[in-house]
């Protein structure tokens, strides 16, 4: 484990101020702290845009007949909202922005193997919303997030291409910091830390890697062949060259599904991070959490034809798909068990991250069920395409992945700016969004269950009312976002001085300054003690504040 | 685990707990009224299948949710306890239960799927087209019968009889074994509308059937990828570019029904709807007999024809009775030519 440090010392920077300016952050730099930072603004600015999006479609969906938006730019927007939402902000805020900000620091390192790569990995992303800005100049893509020809093929070409060429751009980034990530964690985990002492935010961002790693370059494949099609003159997909349609399907959906768990595989690591610290109870079940990530990364490779129960599939392939899909419920339920089990005999601490991750259990449970459902083909087959796929994606991506982000965003902040946010606006904040999450996406399950399908800008008048409580819903999520915006921009720049370890937290990023100086912590720290190990000492020796004490020693040397 | 003061043993608490659950989860798992009406014979099936999930399903939501929230406010931080929690790291048994309840759950819905989607014809989609090509291709000529000679689709042409077309979809269960269907029509997909095109030649924009049939729809799409719904049959099969799906199904009930675009299709996706309208088998003979298209008289076709050569009433004339169109139905289509 010795070699850690010379490959350490290899990549690390010849020279750099005392601490970041502002505009360090504006350009290109090496520091995993800086990246990740700019992946969650930069990331989060495409929230906003594709938030924005989403309140269009819904104030379209207000009444039954296509009235607020032309029906070309709705399917631009459902388009592009989608694909924002998962390619520009939860996968980059997730494993960009957190993953690398947290997994450095989490580890003991000074920063990522390949710090070059890294910076690299984010500046793809900057061209690559330049070509999703292009495409959407030109009318943008209309053929869903999924591309699927012949519609990608024949709908606005030009916008589609460039739509190609952002994915493409951003997979290459995935893929580069899938890469940086796996050698990361196994070189530069400092040598005192066990394996069983890995935070399991790094157990998760191995599985996510090492999924990134298989299937991202699949997806690329599919679209380089639409490319071609679309502009070479080919007909991989075009049927009356001979092309086949399907086939498209199946490369989509290789990395998409598996995409699916990119977006939650390292909110699952949150998770076990924030609910531990804030109960102050070390995490129930360390190694089954660790193990059901990897086996979720190893099933979630086999799953990925549940998307096409009614395409062109035979029936074998939707009878294993439907078990394979099915078997994903035993690792996450196990993961669901092990945080509820943790809150049990915990003493909550009710902060706003705190908030966002309870809340996110709750919702996550009603989105698993549904996912289960949806995992049968013969119930698929009724309800595949609908507003009941709708809702238990956005329950699943929304509730889960969106709430895993506020979560991680309010846990970190002081770490992050080293400034506190304000908790009452948090809650209010936490407040808000809860609810219109509940109210926007629940009634849709019973919309697709009596037969609404998804993607349309016109419907049967029957499913009026339904649509405007969601409707309404969505306008109070609009809502939601603004004592969100106030806090953070407010106490970023004004809020009070956040001290080294406000939470008490056992993993290391908390045992030096916040911010964290340049290259981390003055001298290799040492573990001490697992990273969940709360309440250890506290019983060993009947004295409250032992690991107050202890914190405050590390603290006083990490000074 | 709750422990402190308690008046009422945990068995007897543990017990009530367990039966109002089991109660509520099988109550709402029964009349949920989340579903729409049934009107095919698969809607029971799957209405079952979903009634049993949402059951489990209730049950486990009621249990973990109550736990969070039994947790949150039992075990909240109380002020000025600043002292982290006991340090239980986990259970090994508890962990071993709670592995091993889903999965016996996951199996037991896996094992429920095959056996329903077995009921709903899933599997016999090889079977079906293995057994027409023995027979001389019966399910064949179909396919590459009334849609396909105006629009040139590759699909099937004068060799066709000896390539037999893979069809994904539902077909017969396994009631109905490789008893033909009563009825076969050709629907087609395209921006954005529904064509069906009945045995006789007759294209509609709605799909007229009767109660209690047996129907097959082999299902093509001219331009991109179509969804052919039923919401209240509770089947779907997509219609690809270039391949033959299909659904068969037993209507249950008369009445009108809609039919649904599930797949993007492009702008006015949410405007391709059409109706299902299931007749008596009696006002469904009169609805074709007042709507047949003109037809022309021919008994010595042979096989080899190219079917585009032909109109499709001419293509279809030796299969009528195979079709249960009877002579009469066919006569007063004898005089006129159609081009």
């Amino acid at each position: 484990m010795t070699q850690a440090q010379i490959s350490m010392d290899a990549v690390s920077h010849t020279e750099h101020p005392e601490a970041w300016k502002w505009y360090h952050y504006f350009w290109y730099n090496t520091d995993h702290k800086v990246i990740g930072i700019q992946y969650l603004v930069f990331s989060f600015i495409a929230y906003l845009i594709a938030g924005v999006m989403a309140l269009f479609m819904r104030a379209e969906l207000y009444t039954p007949n296509s009235d607020v938006l032309d029906p070309n730019l709705y399917n631009a927007l459902l388009t592009n909202h989608g694909t924002m939402m998962i390619f520009f902000w939860v996968v980059p805020a997730a494993i960009g922005g957190f993953g690398n900000y947290l997994v450095p620091l989490m580890i003991g390192a000074k920063d990522m193997a390949f710090p070059n790569l890294n910076a690299i990995a984010f500046w793809l992303n900057p061209p690559a919303a330049l070509m999703l800005t292009i495409s959407l100049w030109f009318g943008g893509a209309q053929s869903g997030w999924t591309a699927y020809p012949p519609l990608s093929l024949v709908t606005n070409n030009l916008g589609q291409s460039f739509w190609a060429l952002a994915i493409l751009l951003v997979g290459t980034s995935s893929i580069l910091g899938a890469l940086n990530f796996l050698i990361t964690i196994y070189k530069l985990k400092i040598p005192n830390m066990r394996w069983d002492q890995l935070p399991l935010f790094c157990w998760a961002m191995v599985a996510t890697s090492a999924l990134a790693l298989f299937s991202t370059p699949v997806l690329a494949a599919g679209l380089i062949l639409l490319l071609f099609d679309i502009n070479f003159g080919t007909g991989f997909f075009r049927p009356e060259m001979g092309g086949n349609v399907v086939i498209y399907q199946h490369l989509f959906w290789f990395y998409s599904h598996p995409a699916v768990y990119l977006m939650i595989l390292p909110i699952f690591g949150i998770m076990s991070e924030v609910i531990s610290t804030h109960a102050r109870k070390p995490i129930f079940g360390y190694k089954a959490i660790a193990y059901s990530s990897l086996a979720i990364c190893f099933v979630g490779l086999f799953v990925w034809v549940h998307h096409m129960f009614t395409s062109g599939t035979p029936p074998w392939m939707r009878m294993f798909f439907t078990i394979s899909t099915l078997i994903v419920a035993v690792p996450t339920g196990v993961k669901i068990f092990g945080w509820v089990a943790t809150l049990w005999g915990g003493k909550i601490r009710f902060t706003t991250p705190m908030l966002f991750a309870v809340g996110l259990l709750a919702m996550f449970v009603l989105g698993g069920l549904s996912g289960v459902t949806l995992g049968t083909a013969p119930f698929d087959i009724h309800v595949h395409d609908t507003y009941y796929v709708v809702a238990h994606f956005h329950y699943v991506l929304f509730g889960g992945s969106v709430f895993g982000l506020y979560a991680a965003i309010y846990h970190w902040f002081p770490k992050m700016t080293g400034r506190m946010y304000n908790e009452p606006l948090g809650k209010a904040h936490f407040i808000l969004t809860f609810i219109g999450t509940n109210l926007t996406f629940l009634p849709m399950h019973e919309l697709g269950l009596q037969g609404m399908p998804r993607r349309i800008a016109m419907y049967d008048p029957q499913f009026e009312a339904i649509n405007q409580l969601c409707t309404y819903g969505s306008m109070l999520l609009g809502v939601s976002i603004l004592p969100f915006l106030i806090n953070a921009i407010w106490s970023w720049g004004w809020g009070p001085k956040a001290e080294r370890n406000p939470w008490r937290s056992l993993t290391l990023e908390w045992q030096t300054a916040s911010p964290p100086i340049i290259e981390n912590f003055p001298e290799d720290p040492i573990v001490w003690a697992g990273p969940y190990d709360y309440g250890i000492d506290t019983e060993a020796d009947e004295d409250d504040t032992t690991v107050e004490d202890m914190l405050a020693e590390v603290g006083a040397e990490a000074r | 685990m709750a422990k402190e003061k308690e008046t009422v043993p945990v068995a007897l608490v543990t017990l009530t707990i367990g039966i109002l659950v089991a109660i509520i989860s099988f109550w709402y798992g029964r009349d949920n009224g989340l579903l729409p009406e049934q009107v095919s014979q698969q809607a029971p099936l799957v209405d079952n299948f979903f009634r049993v999930m949402v059951t489990v399903g209730t049950a486990l939501f009621l249990l973990v949710e109550g736990a969070i929230v039994f947790a949150l406010f039992k075990f909240r931080r109380r002020p000025d306890d600043d002292t982290d929690a006991p340090p239980i790291k986990g259970n090994f048994s508890l962990e071993v239960f709670w592995t091993a309840i889903p999965a016996v759950i996951v199996i037991g819905l896996g094992i429920y799927s095959v056996d329903v989607y077995n009921r709903m014809g899933g599997f016999d989609t090889v079977g079906s087209t293995a057994v027409a090509h023995h027979h001389g291709g019966h399910a064949t000529q179909l396919a590459s019968l009334p849609g396909s000679s105006d629009v040139g689709a590759p699909l099937l042409s004068a060799a066709a009889p000896q390539q037999v077309a893979f069809k994904y979809g539902l077909g017969a269960t396994p009631a109905e074994g490789q008893a033909s269907p009563f009825l076969e029509i050709a629907v087609k997909g395209l921006q954005y509308a529904w064509l069906f095109t009945y045995p006789n030649g007759m294209v509609t924009g709605e799909l007229h059937v009767p109660v209690g049939e047996d129907v097959r729809l082999n299902i093509t799409a001219q331009d991109v990828l179509h969804s052919f719904w039923l919401p209240e049959f509770r089947i779907k099969q997509d219609a690809i570019p270039g391949e033959t799906t299909e659904l068969r199904f037993t209507p249950t009930k008369t009445g009108t029904y809609p039919v649904v675009c599930a797949e993007l299709c492009g702008a006015y996706h949410g405007s391709m709807r059409s109706q299902i309208i299931i007749q008596e088998p009696d006002e469904y003979e009169q609805w074709v007999a007042e709507n047949q298209p003109v037809a022309v008289t021919t008994g010595t076709d042979t096989v080899a024809l190219h079917p585009s050569e032909r109109s499709d009433a001419d293509f279809l004339a030796p299969y009528a009775a195979e079709w249960g169109i009877d002579a009469a139905a066919i006569a007063p289509l004898q005089p006129e030519r159609h081009a």
